[in-house]
């Protein structure tokens, strides 16, 4: 370990803010972060904020508005490596839903001074703003993979986090296939493992929090869903989620729209 | 060979428990049938049968009490002998150096398998020689392995997706148990048919209330194996299938497949026969415990064949062309035999359907032939 305990901070852009409270709801081991590391900036846990640079910042959220993009680059100067966290960060999260519509037109009907908006036209990941050095995926992103990627930095080493698809994860677990078994239209065969399978084990279909596998092939995929009786317009729904903008999510929503 | 009465299994459970054997077998759980620890014989499927098409599999009720009226599930045996997770050792910084402890502590219990399908036999006698036949010896795998007694049951049905028969691994057991059963229904008889292949076996069977077969006993199991052989619809066409494969790794049937691959893994990770493990290692946040874990892998993921300076296999189509030509021919240089038992697994549990005869056929039908 360095002798001065690297310093890291925790941002938030437009999200629901249940990544950052993975870190909190890290239990038994946040002493243990504590310990090994100095929580410089994280409103979410303590008033106290200690100014930049930063060795490793956590992002999470997705960019949104002009300001966004000039905060994001600032903190990106502040902070050595840089991580972005969940669905948001990593995707633009399930407000990118937006992306397929006119942003304009929201504002003109939610709001009665529309005028006062500044926002951009999608929802955006950080990466596509700055250089992300590592993306930990999910919604909300799973504790243990955040507390490896943190203790993988901190011990100079690679992450282990796995791009292969939920199905993997089912299997170690002895989870029995849903959409075998039971018919259940499932995005597990293309979406990266993280979540420990928690839908297919309790049978649910896959929901794809975690967005696209490694290789995914989602037109197969959704060749299946049709086989069990989807609709073009569910198949569409299906993809466009949580990581609805993740390119291979949204390629195969636009192709049932 | 002798009786046991259908009413009498439970003695033969009994039996293995009073022997110190933690008993794992078939049952009931999330719309399958998978093979877990048992307690007795209330805990085995009766009267529960399946069917299995290419990516669908459901249960049924049977309209009779067999025990073992069903086809392999998505559970194999290799679960038990071959981990999906194992730690390998721990360490602890100490000074300048690190102390290591092994990974295993608890002894494993002793194991009795109830319900070892024949092609399922002929899987663990393939990954016998994968993990023990070279000159490293997988130490875990040979304490479970020691430490496992195999009840095997003959099957008497063929499911649709079964094709043991083509390639000669059932669908009865020649070799490899220590108890080998075939169980019979004919009208309200109801009866196993017995036989030892190991002195443990013998001496287990010897301490029941058994008696000989008659020869029309024997028989009607015999004829049940037959019938589930000569019944078996599907088969792999396994004329000259390693050379075929080899002449054909341009074949544009490995397109075809590669549109329907999820590259999910499901196949290796089903298949009783799959052997591939990754090694992962952690460290705790002070840097001051590491662990090393072995992992089910599969030759579908990307890590599986990254190395440095890029991936071996980047595309979808090599990948599924790497595992099938390991299975159905380069399994015959490695080892000896085609790395393939005819269970049907990959067919069933397979999101897509992909049925790997079908793709040999297709193969045959537009490939070169030496």
């Amino acid at each position: 370990m360095p002798l001065k305990k690297p310093k890291v901070a925790v941002f938030k852009f437009a999200s629901c803010d249940g990544c950052q409270l993975s870190l909190l709801d890290a239990e038994d081991e946040l002493l243990l972060v504590a310990g090994a590391v100095d929580i410089a900036n994280f409103p979410e846990a303590s008033r106290r904020v200690v100014s930049g640079p930063y060795d490793i910042g956590l992002v999470e959220g997705s960019i949104t508005t002009p300001h966004d993009v000039e905060r994001v680059r600032e903190i990106r100067k502040q902070c050595r490596v840089l991580i972005a966290i969940g669905a948001c960060a990593t995707a633009g999260g399930i407000q990118a839903l937006r992306n397929w519509k006119d942003v304009k037109e929201f504002t003109r009907t939610v709001y009665a001074s529309p005028e006062y908006i500044s926002t951009l036209d999608r929802s955006m990941p950080v990466g596509s703003y700055v250089h992300v050095d590592f993306e930990l995926r999910g919604c909300p992103i799973n504790k243990a993979q955040l507390l490896e990627v943190l203790n993988a930095y901190l011990n100079k080493r690679k992450p282990t986090i796995p791009t292969n698809s939920v199905c993997m994860e089912c299997k170690l677990r002895g989870s029995v296939c849903v959409m075998v078994a039971q018919a259940i239209p499932c995005l597990g065969p293309a979406t990266q493992a993280g979540c420990g399978a928690i839908c297919p084990t309790f049978d649910r279909g896959c929901y794809g929090c975690f967005g696209p596998m490694e290789n995914p092939n989602t037109s197969a995929l959704a060749a299946q869903f049709e086989g069990l009786g989807l609709s073009r317009h569910d198949i569409m729904l299906s993809f466009r989620k949580f990581n609805a903008y993740a390119d291979a999510f949204r390629k195969e929503s636009d192709a049932h729209e | 060979m002798v009786i046991i009465e259908s009413t009498e299994l439970n003695h033969l459970l009994e039996g293995l428990i009073s022997r110190g054997y933690l008993l794992v077998g078939p049952t009931v759980r999330s719309g399958a049938i998978v093979y877990d620890e048992i307690r007795s014989a209330e805990d085995l499927p009766r009267g529960v049968g399946d069917e299995q098409l290419p990516a669908r599999y459901s249960l049924r009720r049977r309209d009779d009490a067999m025990f073992f009226g069903y086809g392999v599930g998505p559970v194999s045996w290799k679960k038990f002998l071959y981990p999906p997770r194992l730690t390998m050792f721990r360490a602890t910084k100490a000074g300048k150096g690190f102390t290591i402890t092994p990974g295993e502590t608890e002894p494993r219990p002793r194991t009795a398998f109830v319900g070892v399908r024949p092609c399922e036999l002929n899987g663990i006698i393939m990954q016998d020689k994968v993990f023990l036949g070279g000159p490293y010896v997988d130490g875990a795998y040979k304490k479970a392995r020691d430490n496992a007694f195999i009840v095997a049951v003959n099957c008497t049905e063929s499911g649709a997706n079964c094709f043991c028969a083509s390639m000669g691994t059932g669908p009865g057991v020649t070799k490899g148990f220590d108890i080998a059963l075939t169980e019979v229904l004919q009208g309200k008889r109801h009866y196993f048919t017995a036989e030892a292949g190991t002195s443990l076996g013998k001496e287990v069977l010897g301490a029941l209330s058994t008696r000989e077969a008659t020869d029309p006993e024997a028989k009607a199991g015999l004829d049940a194996v037959a019938r589930a052989g000569t019944s078996q619809v599907k088969r792999m066409d396994v004329r000259d299938l390693p050379q075929l494969l080899n002449d054909n790794f341009e074949n544009p049937r490995w397109d075809d497949v590669a549109k329907r691959c999820l590259a999910c893994t499901n196949c290796t990770m089903v298949c009783p026969t799959c052997f591939c493990s990754t090694v992962e290692d952690s460290t705790d946040l002070t840097g001051t415990h590491a662990e090393r874990t072995r992992k089910w892998d599969s030759c579908f993921t990307m890590d599986f064949t990254k190395v440095a300076g890029g991936n071996i296999r980047p595309s979808t189509r090599a990948r599924y062309r790497q595992w099938l030509t390991h299975k159905l021919s380069n399994w015959m240089n490695q080892f000896g035999t085609l790395g393939c038992v005819g269970c049907g697994r990959c067919i069933t549990w397979c999101p897509s359907g992909i049925d790997l005869t079908a793709e040999v056929d297709a193969i045959r039908g537009n490939g070169v032939h030496a």
